[in-house]
């Protein structure tokens, strides 16, 4: 690996503030090398002021980050070229066309990919000739994705890489997202859409009004309470008394019974075990457990502050 | 497949930099209105007031008198005109943001700026002698060397200035404060017809007024620039440059 042992990204209490409003307080991660991070929040959680501080474009008012071991601001002119970045918007020459702008970012590169592949990769191949203000909301972000991508970098900053795009390009991106883990590519991107986050990160950290709400895997964020609902389809109008000790049971229509709480594996058996010996007649049982977004949900609608869930 | 796998590194930066001169230049030539001020106001004042008696001239010799204000005009058109109106558009679309957090890295857009508005400068002043020299400019090329310090000079202070506008307003009032400034100084600044003889306080106050009148005291008669002028010149561009430098904002 290029660059000696370093995290990819190291940020240690880093505190951002505009005058009164401090978008970042002390906030700590870590990004490994070839991993993807996903930075989730809602807008204004200081997820592209944290970026910020990543790409080199200004100093924390306290605390550090380091970038591939190297200081974003200090070592800017070394790093850069190290670094695929991706802005939330804008950042290319109106009057420039897709091809010449992608060729432009491709020279500055000394080994850039082949800008035809990428631009037929991101379905850009037929704006070639097309000025980027003219190109779509959708087509501009892909643009900017293929400079981030041009010069391989072994870094990339993604800002909302998917916003504005349609399905399609959402998915081709997240392709191409899985494709650059795959290749070794490390990768740091905010967004505010929960599957996202969930199919592309190896750690999410969910931020909330410039603090982290909670960190971890996708699967751990998600897992704390194991299997949170069972949902039972039996004879309608069983009398639950038995069942409630310990957990919480409802029948919201008739034959419907969702059960939650105390569901670990020996729960479970009693449960059902309470069904058999009512003598009903079990037609189907379902699980769920709780998706990012529940997590998400409940991290970020409360005031309080949230320890973390891991 | 590995498509992907990191190679990062920065082409060699002879290559980087001529790249972005060349998209500089590029994306000048694509824009009408900056082709105009370049190259059609100047050519139109060259050869209408330099070939019909359209102006009272304080001289008999309209093209050794005309010519030389020209090519004063065209360097402050290019330095400080379009310059402002570029750098305030591309500061808001964040062009500039997005070069300089790339190889180029910032002082390489600064230089690759600055060497395009040199070749420009170069490229128009050419063109412009040319055409005067087609039409019976005769100079005297005895004196070209103070004629250049003075014109490097000149450059210099105005896209100081030009930097400044962009970095303290928003586009639109730079192109609009930008436009202004380029029109007054081209009515009064003693380019079709003699500037306000306001001694050598004009001098500062008229840049332009100053620098084609070194142009004329050095190619009209080959002799040498007035120590005022070299003055004036040298603090509009120190001060300039200056007040720039601590104001310029990338974003």
């Amino acid at each position: 690996m290029i660059g000696g042992d370093a995290a990819a990204v190291e940020v240690r209490d880093v505190v951002v503030r505009y005058g009164e409003t401090t978008a970042v307080d002390r906030v700590s991660l870590t990004l490994p090398r070839g991993r993807v991070l996903a930075l989730l929040g809602h807008n204004g959680a200081g997820k592209t002021s944290l970026l910020q501080i990543c790409e080199g474009f200004r100093r924390p008012d306290d605390g550090r980050a380091r970038v591939l071991g190297l200081d974003p601001v200090g070592d800017h002119d070394e790093l850069m070229p190290r670094l695929g970045i991706m802005l939330q918007s804008g950042g290319v020459y109106p009057w420039a066309t897709a091809g010449e702008i992608l060729r432009l970012f491709a020279s500055f590169a000394a080994h850039p990919l082949d800008t035809d592949m990428l631009l037929d990769r991101l379905g850009l191949r037929r704006f070639e000739r097309t000025r980027f203000r003219r190109l779509s909301g959708g087509e501009q972000q892909r643009l900017s994705l293929a400079v981030a991508l041009v010069g391989r970098p072994e870094l990339v900053f993604l800002d909302e890489p998917t916003a504005g795009m349609d399905t399609e390009a959402r998915h081709t991106t997240w392709q191409l997202i899985e494709e650059l883990r795959a290749d070794g590519v490390s990768v740091l991107l905010t967004t505010h859409l929960l599957d996202e986050a969930e199919r592309l990160a190896d750690d999410v950290v969910i931020m909330r009004s410039g603090t982290v709400a909670a960190t971890g895997t996708p699967a751990e964020l998600t897992s704390a309470a194991a299997i949170d609902v069972l949902e039972v389809r039996a004879d309608p109008g069983l009398d639950l008394t038995g069942l409630r000790p310990g957990r919480s049971v409802a029948e919201p229509a008739p034959g419907q019974y969702t059960i939650s709480g105390g569901l670990d594996t020996a729960g479970l058996a009693e449960v059902l075990a309470w069904f058999a010996a009512s003598g009903a007649d079990v037609t189907a049982i379902n699980t769920r457990r709780r998706t990012l977004e529940d997590v998400y949900l409940a991290l970020t609608a409360t005031q309080t502050p949230v320890g973390a869930a891991q | 497949m590995s498509t992907f796998a990191p190679a990062p590194g920065r082409a060699p930066m002879r290559v980087v930099l001529s790249r972005q001169i060349r998209m500089e230049l590029l994306l000048t030539a694509r824009r009408g209105e900056a082709v105009v001020l370049a190259m059609g106001v100047p050519l139109l004042v060259l050869l209408g007031a330099g070939l019909f008696d359209v102006t009272n001239l304080p001289t008999d010799d309209r093209l050794g008198w005309v010519v030389p204000g020209v090519l004063a005009l065209t360097v402050m058109s290019t330095a400080f005109t379009g310059q402002a109106i570029t750098t305030g558009y591309e500061r808001s679309y964040g062009v500039l943001k997005r070069l300089g957090a790339s190889p180029l890295t910032r002082p390489g857009l600064l230089l690759a700026k600055t060497a395009a508005v040199l070749v420009q400068i170069a490229v128009q002043v050419l063109v412009l002698a040319l055409v005067g020299l087609a039409v019976g400019w005769r100079p005297e090329a005895g004196a070209l060397l103070p004629a250049i310090g003075v014109t490097a000079l000149a450059a210099a202070g105005y896209s100081g200035l030009a930097l400044l506008l962009a970095s303290v307003l928003k586009p639109e009032t730079t192109t609009g404060a930008a436009t202004l400034i380029y029109v007054v100084m081209l009515s009064v600044g003693g380019i079709m017809f003699g500037a306000p003889d306001l001694g050598t306080a004009g001098w500062f106050l008229l840049p332009l007024a100053a620098h084609a009148q070194a142009l004329r005291e050095t190619l009209m008669h080959g002799g040498s620039v007035p120590l005022g002028i070299w003055l004036a010149l040298g603090t509009w561009a120190v001060v300039w440059l200056t007040a720039a430098a601590r104001t310029f904002k990338w974003e």
